[in-house]
This record gives structure tokens, sequence and C-alpha cells, in this order.
């Protein structure tokens, strides 16, 4: 059996919403939804998970605090230790700015980084957005598990909860 | 008697009753139009004064730093007071679109994005100023600590100017990235109404962003870290760049209360600046419905709690400088307001403190002119305050023998002009090229305007 895919577009956030809560119990998977602004509440009934961006953010700062500090400390310690005014080689308290910039650079840089990796965006991705999503449609895209509903069934179920259009298309 | 719940709806942040089709065609229309005649006039006028301040600059870097009026005994003019002008002015983007995002003030989104876009631009002003400064812009690489060929010789990390660098170089690094993964979802939304060329530049910016419900997850939260990272950087930024004072031993700038000071003082100008030319672009693009009088007046409040904080610390530091027994101390804050520069003194207190109070008043918080007036003052009396502080200090330190004078040529008011010319050269580029307003925010803060949940929480109980 081929992998048919329902894609359903709406006008409004509480349709697209409705059918995503009911699709699970008639065991229809919800493959992606696609809207112009972050629904609120669609994570929970599509079992997102939280993103795992806060430990890149976490540790790229820390990776960010670690280089700061230590090539301070090497640099002016180890490696050519002058002396500046009769201070410490080993000045920490002065190494504090550049190593707080340093950790929010690297955390900064790693996060946006990650988002995009983990998203697949990448400048110059063709995009395969459907129509009107970025303007003001809300659009649903579900498949079901196994042959329990034939595709009539499934275009009436996404019709029950206002889709202005439903179309089938192949899994690609 | 009947007890009757009627739910109230919160007032709408944005007038006009716009559905999200609405927003995207109002956000879009001046980009999607030809520029006005208006547009060509104040753009020329613009790149006319960056041409100043370019000839200007070439004119000081071609004959050398004498060209400008320092001597040895005030050795930091004009320059420094622009550069430290500028990276305050850029502030109230960060903080409109950083700390108010984790405040959760949904009025933000209507003035975020030309509020971070200004903070780059005001950026890219403040750090050209200490690269001519240096004189030998060309050496400009050796604040870098790169491996050369002299040991290598590293930079000196205890030094105030090189923290600033790198408090410099962060800001801007991340200031960009922000607004760029905050313009994303809108590039998306102009290739998927613009053709030919502009689809193609549009494509390729946007990243290939299509809305999946996963992607926008992810990108709340990133939103939300790179929000948590800027908001300590936006403070670690004006605190450094007051470091290069507080950190010498000239009474009047060798000082504690200097980083909180610059910090208020960055937030008072910037928002000064952000309103200025959003009272300015919510005419000549008619915004009028996105930015509204709610939005200035909020703007307005937080002028006048900033500009009170501004007054405080300058009745901070003259109470401290008595305060503190110190005769060269005291010496500098008297001269300070009765020395020979006790008019810079004058114009920084009543365009700081005294102007914005007329605020508290509704009356003036509703007068798009009088708001106006007061936005312009406020930035003619910051960059007051900077010039007194830098200027006024190094004319009279510990040796009367040493003292002089500051006598500003036309080179550096050349270049102070120049800044501006480049600042709004970019600004108006910014309203022809990308969506001035974040579209999908706004169209988020209208998506639960009404919604159960925000319902139920301004439900209103009337009795019949």
């Amino acid at each position: 059996m081929s992998r048919l895919r329902h894609v359903a577009v709406f006008q409004h956030e509480d349709e697209l919403l409705g059918a995503v809560r009911e699709s699970l119990p008639l065991g229809l998977d919800v493959v992606d939804a696609y809207s112009p602004y972050p629904i609120h509440g669609i994570d929970e009934l599509m079992g997102i998970r939280r993103s795992r961006l806060t430990l890149v953010c976490f540790f790229g700062g820390l990776v960010g605090l670690s280089i700061g500090i230590g090539f301070q400390y090497w640099s002016s310690a180890v490696d050519w230790p002058l002396d500046v005014g009769g201070k410490p080689f080993d000045s920490l308290p002065a190494f504090v700015p550049v190593g707080f910039e340093l950790t929010v650079l690297i955390g900064g840089l790693s996060t946006a980084l990650m988002l995009l990796v983990w998203s697949r965006l990448w400048p110059g991705k063709r995009a395969r957005a459907i129509a009107g999503v970025t303007d003001d449609r809300f659009a649903l895209v579900i498949a079901r598990r196994d042959a329990s509903h034939s595709a009539a069934e499934m275009a009436e179920f996404l019709g029950r909860h206002g889709a202005l259009e439903v179309w089938q298309e192949e899994a690609r | 008697m009947t007890v009757e719940t009627r739910p109230l709806a919160p007032p709408s942040l944005i007038g006009g009753n716009k559905s999200n089709a609405d927003v995207t065609r109002d956000v879009c229309a001046p980009l999607e139009r030809k520029a006005t005649a208006l547009w060509w006039g104040t753009f020329l006028l613009s790149v006319s004064i960056l041409l100043i301040g370019v000839v200007s600059v070439w004119y000081q870097i071609a004959t050398g730093i004498g060209t400008w009026g320092l001597n040895r005994t005030v050795g930091w003019g004009f320059d420094i007071t622009n550069f430290v002008f500028w990276v305050g002015i850029g502030h109230a983007g960060t903080l409109i679109s950083a700390v108010l995002l984790l405040f959760r003030q949904k009025w933000r989104t209507s003035i975020n994005r030309s509020a971070e876009a200004m903070t780059i631009f005001a950026v890219i002003c403040a750090g050209l100023y200490p690269v001519i400064h240096m004189g030998r812009p060309w050496l400009a690489f050796w604040v870098f600590p790169y491996p050369n060929s002299r040991g290598p010789l590293w930079v000196n990390w205890r030094s105030a100017l090189l923290w600033d660098v790198f408090a410099i170089g962060t800001y801007f690094t991340i200031s960009l990235v922000f607004w760029y993964v905050g313009l994303v979802p809108d590039l998306a939304t102009l290739r998927d109404r613009a053709r030919g060329l502009r689809k193609r530049i549009y494509a390729f910016l946007s990243l290939g962003w299509d809305g999946s419900a996963r992607t926008w997850s992810r990108y709340e939260m990133a939103c939300i870290l790179l929000a948590s990272l800027a908001t300590p950087l936006v403070v670690s930024v004006h605190s450094v760049v007051s470091t290069d004072f507080a950190t010498s031993v000239v009474p009047g700038w060798h000082t504690t209360l200097l980083p909180p000071y610059f910090v208020i003082g960055a937030v008072f100008s910037g928002f000064a600046m952000v309103l200025m030319l959003m009272l300015i672009a919510r005419r000549v693009m008619r915004f009028e419905d996105y930015v509204t009088p709610a939005h200035i007046g909020a703007m307005c409040k937080i002028i006048v709690f900033t500009g009170s904080i501004v007054g405080l610390a300058y009745a901070t530091e003259l109470f401290t400088a008595w305060y503190s027994g110190s005769e060269y101390e005291m010496f500098a804050f008297a001269n300070r307001v009765r020395g020979p520069m006790a008019w810079a003194y004058a114009i920084m207190v009543l365009c700081n403190v005294a102007t914005p109070q007329l605020l508290w008043s509704r009356r003036v918080r509703t007068s798009l002119a009088a708001v106006f007036v007061i936005t312009i003052l406020v930035n003619v009396g910051m960059w007051f305050e900077r010039f007194v502080i830098i200027a006024g200090s190094l004319q009279r330190d510990y040796l009367p023998s040493a003292w002089s004078g500051y006598r500003p040529t036309l080179v550096e008011f050349g270049s102070l002009l120049g800044g501006f010319g480049l600042f709004f050269t970019l600004f108006l580029l910014f309203c022809r090229a990308l969506p001035m307003i974040a579209m999908f925010e706004i169209k988020a803060v209208l998506g639960d305007h009404g919604q159960p949940e925000h319902a139920e929480q301004g439900s209103e109980r009337v009795v019949v």
C-alpha cells in the first residue's frame, strides 16, 4: 500500500487544531502542520519534543567561556608574560569581560547554527511551502497508519473540520 | 437577579480590525510599490550628509589626526563622544526585542523589527569612530589577538579598550544573528508574494522556510535562548564602554557609578531614537494602525522612567563627589557645573532631566508633535552628556599647568554629521528592502486575541 498523504488547508487556527486533536484517536498520523505564525499548544498535540537547543546553547556558552578564559590566561601568563603596570600575569578579574563576551558569542552562534541544521534550513534551499501558509492559511498533512480509512473517509474527516481544500499526494 | 458572565476582551494592540491577510498586505505594501518622491528626497539628503562625513574622514586620514582639535590634554573629543553616543542608541533595539520578549510585553511586536535594525546600524556607526580615531585605520586588525611575527605579541587583556573590541564585536554579531533569525519567516512571506529577481533574492535569504510546526517549535526556543543571551549582553556592552573611563584615574571618570549610569542613559537615548523614527515611519509608510497611540504612550513612559533614573544618576555623582572629600573629585564636578563647559552641562540637564518630565502629562504623551520634539531633545541631551563627560573632564585634571581647552574643527563636525548620514541612509534602505514590522509576530498577537484562554482572564461579572 502506498503511503498516501492528505493535505488540508484551513482558514482558521482553531479548525486545524480541532482536526489535529481528533486525528490521533482515529488512528491517523499527523505528519506536519504549517502555519504563518507559531500555534501555541500544537506541540503537545503533535507530540513534538521540547527542543534540545537549550543544551546546545549551554554547552556552546561553556565552550566560549573556556576558550575565552583559557586563551587569555595562556597568552598573558604562559606564552609571553608581559609586565603591564605591575599587574599580575594571571589577572583573572580582568579576564572576566572578554570571557563573558565569548560565552555569549559562541553560545548564540551555536544555537542559531543548530536551529538551521536541525530544521534543515540553508541559504538558497528551495522551499516547498504550501500556498498561503506564509500569509494567512493553515495547512495540515495527515497519513493513515493502515488501510482502516479510505481516502474518501479522510477527505470527509478533514472537510468536516472546515478544510477549504483537500488533496492527496504521495509521501516524499 | 441574574448573574451573567460576559467575556471582556483585552483592548487590541493593533487598530483597524486587521485580519492576517491584511497584515501581510499592509506591511509588504511599501516594499512592493515604487519609492515615493519623499523617500528619494530623504535618501538623497542622507547620502549627501554621509558624503560630508566621507570627505571629512578621508581628509583626516590622508592628512593626520592633527586636523582635529585634540591636543595633549584633551586626547578624546568628538570621535569618542560619537562612539559612546551611537553605542547607546543601539541599546533600545536589543532591549525591545530581547528584554520585552522575556517579559512577554506583546506591544513590542509592532516596533521590534525596526528597533533591531536601528541597533545594527547604530553599532556600525559606533564601530567606525574608534577605527577612524586610530589615525591609521589600515592597522585596525592589531586589536585582535592573532598569531603575528612579533613573538607572537598578544594583546593586553587588562585594557578596557580591548574589552570594548570584544563587547562591541559580540554585540554586533549577536544582534545581527537575532535580527536575521527573526526575519526568516517574513522573508518567506515576501518570497511567496514576489516575482522575478526579487523572488530569487528573497528565496535565497529565506532559507527554504515552510512554516512547519516542528520548525516553529524549535524556532521559538531559539528566539528565547537568543533573547536570554542578549539581555545580559546589552547590559554588559555599555558597562564595558563605561570602563574605558571608569578604570582610568581622571577625576570625573574614576567612579563605580559609571556602568549603570551609561546603561540607563543608553536605554533612554535609544528609546528616544526608536520613537522618533517610528513617529516618522508610521506617517510615511501608513502604519498608523500598527504603531498606535498606545505604543507611543508605552514608549513615552519608558522614556520618562529612564530619564528620571538619568536625573538620579546626575544627582548621585554630584553627591558622591562632595561626600568623597577628595578635592580633585569635588573640583571636577564643580568645574562640570560651573566651569568653561557649563553651557554644555546646562543643555544636558535641561534636555535629559527636565524635558522628559513633561511626559508625565497625558496631554503631552498624546500630542505627536510634542513627543517628537522631546525625542529630538533627548538625543541632543544625551550627545552632550557624553561630550561633557569626555571632553569636559579631560580639560581640567590634576595639574593646572596641563589644563587646556578643546575646540572641535570643521573636520570633526563633518565626521559627526557623517555618522547621522550613514545611519539614516542605512535605515532608509532597510525600509525599502525588508518588512519594517514583524508580520508573523503581529499575526501571533492577533491570533490569540479573543481566544478562550484570553477572554477568561478578562471576564467580567455583570449583575443585571
